[in-house]
């Protein structure tokens, strides 16, 4: 049972790019029981874009009591999830906008929710992605 | 005596802004496409036709209910920054008004200002940025002096983002080649308070 750890949502723009970030992030966070996480990408006609109903679907999908941590692409994700979250009861209680790059930061949040972090947690190792630097 | 507006007004520019998107589809389409990702004319269409749609079918009984319900719906319905952009404008707008039955330009304006407001902090943007908040704060200016001052405002502001290099949104990689455009979202900008003067007039 993943009982109270935290939920993780994978916002894009794209329907394909959330499935497969969450996939690749399941992979590499490897072993055991993982942390619930939730891929809500695409637009509301299925096209690129973002849907503010699948990621209040999602989010409620994850929600276990602990907090949902919710990583975004770019653009209207970004504010999409904003919006919702100045809603007041858009998204469970506990959700948060993580500031994180979405593939490294997806796979830290999870590990992270995984290994039973709190929010706290999961957000600060999601946006520590960004301090690792490629070359 | 001062003219005051009630939730019927409010629903009657929230269909008049649904129907001059669904007339301007194809030219908010293409200037997006010079700039952005040529869906505008698309999500807004979308987006205001669910208003139009829900407010029919089940008309708030004030003008801040009006535009509360008007932006959620748009929040969920656009699928672009610009539903979450005009759905705070809506939103916020709508809350300021609170539960008042009747409201003068004046207060219109006052929550009106309060939506740009919350515009410009939810995208992070300022005015001569080139994106719908060259339009929405002149607009709101000139409401505080007529409807048809706030619709002309509108119209200007949203030309004058002709020469500007965008600095927000998909337009800002494009650099120096966003300059020469209109910003499709100070277009859409114009359009709502030209609906809007359209209803008050007379």
């Amino acid at each position: 049972m993943s009982g109270d750890r935290v939920g993780i949502v994978l916002v894009s723009h794209s329907a394909a790019v959330a499935a497969a970030v969450a996939e690749l992030a399941r992979g590499l966070a490897g072993g055991g029981d993982l942390a619930p996480v939730a891929a809500a990408g695409g637009g509301p006609d299925g096209g690129l874009g973002t849907s503010a109903a699948l990621i209040a679907a999602a989010a409620q999908d994850v929600d276990a009591g602990a907090g949902v941590a919710v990583l975004v692409d770019l653009g209207s994700a970004v504010l999409t999830v904003k919006a919702l979250l100045a809603e007041g009861d858009e998204l469970p209680e506990g959700t948060r906008l993580v500031d994180a790059p979405f593939v490294e930061g997806a796979v830290a949040a999870l590990v992270t929710a995984s290994a039973g972090g709190d929010l706290d947690a999961v957000a600060a190792a999601a946006s520590e992605a960004y301090a690792y630097r490629k070359v | 005596m001062t003219e005051t507006y009630g939730a019927d007004a409010a629903v009657r520019w929230m269909a008049a802004v649904a129907a001059a998107v669904e007339r301007e589809a194809g030219r908010l389409t293409e200037l997006d496409a010079a700039i952005g990702d040529a869906d505008h004319g698309a999500n807004l269409k979308r987006g205001f036709a669910a208003v139009a749609a829900t407010l029919a079918e089940e008309p708030p009984a004030t003008p801040g209910a009006v535009l509360v319900t008007a932006g959620r719906e748009l929040i969920s319905t656009v699928g672009g920054a610009s539903g979450p952009l005009y759905g705070t404008l809506l939103r916020r707008a709508g809350k300021a008004l609170g539960d008042a039955g009747e409201v003068t330009r004046d207060e219109l304006a006052d929550a009106l200002e309060a939506g740009v407001a919350a515009v410009g902090q939810l995208g992070g943007a300022v005015p001569g940025d080139k994106t719908m908040l060259d339009a929405l704060t002149p607009a709101v200016a000139g409401l505080r002096e007529s409807f048809a001052a706030a619709a002309r405002a509108a119209e200007e502001g949203a030309l004058a983002t002709v020469p500007l290099r965008a600095r927000k949104g998909r337009a800002s990689y494009l650099g120096e080649r966003s300059v020469g455009h209109q910003d499709p979202g100070a277009t859409s900008s114009a359009l709502l308070f030209a609906a809007l003067a359209e209803v008050t007039a007379g």
